[in-house]
């Protein structure tokens, strides 16, 4: 097939996913089934946010929950300050409560990305617990243990879900959109080769430094805004729920599911596990049962496609394709032109 | 005129003294050898140049201006590239992709613009095509054979047409149909105004293609000249031969 052929391919496949969810309240507008909707279109945003960090520089983040639970308070406190009621208004503050998250981040990323490897992982898993402390210690802020309540959305019934399912759209190919502008571009091309060999980066000029703090900047901004959202969505945040290491593992495991350091792959894994993480919730109520899911699925990857679904089927392809031409290609050894180097590809 | 000069350079790595006092100085245009015995410190004054590594005293100017403290991508910038002494290329992009990793500052606007990424693309297929490596364009760096990717690096650093390049063993592990590609390539760069600064152990490689050669030995410069004439000296043979 030729490679005109397969990003129309590509296209239509996109345009048909988009028409899907945007008319998906009207097909199934039952309140169970736009909850599920609202839940995997958040994992969709924050996988994706977290792809851009994790996926595309390798440095791998377990304290993104972090940013969620702040961009969370954020917008809370904003609202509370402000004395916002409940409506449609509190959506208009959510890139703010972004810029807040993107603030703190320019802070932690500081000091993390002066850490390379398993430190750095640990570094953000500490930064997350700080951060669950203090929503929990400063009580005058925060509620503390108490919570802190948002203004309660005036919708109803079966109707209530449908502007939330909006938003985490809205946020979802927000997130999809600035991965796929940095993917394509000699700023993205710059954080895979971080990927790859950061001192290498270095000895051609990447100011890796730099770049790096863009893309976890970038990252926690889009989970901040997405940790808002679902603020607003469940009317009333604990520091233990908001800033919750399963929120943050969710969207690592949905990543490495469906391919890391991919634009799709994110997409798949949150389409993939979130649905099923719901649906086996709904059968077996609050016995956690889908956290044996959960670790079964990662276990299983590990060790039948460490590379994710997607990587893994376009290698198979690719050794279909050379078995079916008499070659013996290596499989993964060629690729299609590279993406930022296609003709005509955006900037 | 010098395009670099090594001041009484020194560093030391706990009670070994990898390079001691070293003074020298690479002329423009010229290709250069910078030997020495192993361990003598070769590799280690490259990465005190580009900033891979801070010195512990002694100065660097690149075209009269210091370039001591930068980071090896503000090194980079200034127009000094380099290759490791196992090629080190983008292992998971592919091999046009790798030439269009290398940044020199010109502006955020750069790194999005559509104008500049074409014209990019086009100067790294003429680089490959130079290289004779083109029909690798779309496999991925770790797919290529060990002389591809000495020549994908080599071809990766002039991307950014650096003032000079420091090549570490560039004929290390390589064959010699090979050899013979890459010194002809080395010969054309320079030829275009290209200064390089090689270490190399090859030293018919060394005599063949440098018009200048530095000794090093524990750390100093002990000799330099034309290949001809440091062959002969006697602190060179000491070097090699003697303890």
């Amino acid at each position: 097939m030729r490679l005109r052929d397969k990003r129309f391919l590509a296209g239509l496949a996109l345009l048909l996913i988009f028409i899907i969810a945007l008319v998906f309240p009207a097909i199934a507008p039952d309140s169970s089934t736009t909850n599920m909707g609202v839940f995997t279109l958040m994992y969709v945003g924050l996988a994706t946010a977290w792809n851009i960090m994790g996926g595309y520089t390798g440095y791998i983040s377990l304290g993104h929950a972090g940013f969620f639970g702040f961009g969370s308070y954020a917008l809370g406190l904003l609202l509370a300050k402000l004395g916002i009621q409940g409506g449609y208004t509190p959506f208009l503050f959510v890139p703010l409560a972004g810029i807040l998250t993107a603030l703190l981040a320019v802070v932690v990323g500081w000091f993390a990305l002066r850490t390379r490897a398993a430190t750095f992982v640990i570094v953000t898993i500490a930064f997350m617990f700080i951060l669950q402390l203090l929503a929990e210690n400063l009580v005058g802020l925060t509620g503390g243990g108490a919570g802190l309540g948002f203004p309660s959305p005036p919708w109803r019934g079966a109707f209530y879900n449908i502007p939330f399912y909006y938003a985490m759209l809205v946020l979802a190919l927000l997130g999809l959109g600035v991965s796929w502008w940095i993917r394509r571009s000699k700023f993205g091309l710059g954080l895979l080769a971080i990927r790859d060999d950061e001192d290498k980066a270095l000895a051609v000029g990447v100011p890796a430094g730099a770049f790096k703090l863009t893309a976890f900047v970038v990252s926690a901004a889009l989970v901040g805004m997405i940790g808002g959202v679902y603020g607003y969505y469940v009317t009333f945040i604990y520091p233990q729920f908001v800033v919750d290491p399963l929120i943050g593992i969710s969207m690592v495991l949905m990543v490495f599911l469906g391919g890391l350091g991919t634009l799709g792959g994110p997409v798949l894994g949150a389409l993939i596990l979130e649905p099923a993480q719901l649906w086996l919730a709904y059968q077996y109520g609050a016995s956690r049962l889908y956290l044996v899911f959960y670790a079964s699925v990662f276990l299983l990857v590990i060790l039948l496609m460490p590379r994710g679904i997607i990587p893994s089927v376009r290698d198979l392809l690719a050794r279909w394709r050379a078995r079916a031409g008499g070659s013996n290609g290596a499989p993964g050894a060629m690729r299609e032109p590279p993406a930022a180097a296609q003709e005509g590809a955006a900037p | 005129m010098s395009l670099l000069e090594i001041d009484h350079l020194s560093k030391r790595f706990g009670g070994v003294v990898a390079v001691d006092d070293c003074s020298l100085s690479v002329p423009a245009g010229s290709i250069t050898g910078l030997i020495g015995p192993n361990g003598s410190g070769k590799t280690t004054i490259f990465n005190l140049v580009t900033g891979f590594i801070a010195r512990d005293q002694g100065g660097i100017r690149f075209k009269s201006q210091s370039i001591a403290g930068l980071g090896p991508d503000r090194v980079f910038d200034r127009g000094i590239g380099r290759t490791f002494q196992l090629a080190r290329i983008f292992p998971r992009l592919t091999a046009l992709e790798n030439l269009l990793v290398p940044v020199r500052r010109s502006g955020l606007r750069a790194l999005f613009s559509r104008a500049a990424w074409g014209n990019e693309k086009a100067r790294a297929m003429e680089m490959l095509e130079f290289l004779e490596i083109a029909h690798v364009a779309g496999a991925l760096g770790g797919s290529l054979s060990y002389g591809q990717r000495k020549l994908l690096e080599l071809g990766a650093v002039m991307m950014s047409e650096p003032e000079l390049v420091l090549l570490d063993e560039p004929a290390g592990g390589v064959n010699p149909a090979l050899l013979e590609r890459i010194a002809d390539r080395l010969t054309r760069l320079n030829a275009r105004g290209t200064t390089f600064l090689i270490v190399e152990h090859n030293m018919g490689f060394v005599m063949k293609l440098c018009s200048e050669v530095i000794v090093v030995h524990r750390g100093r410069q002990i000799a330099n000249g034309n290949p001809e004439a440091v062959r002969t000296d006697p602190a060179v043979l000491d070097a090699y031969l003697g303890a």
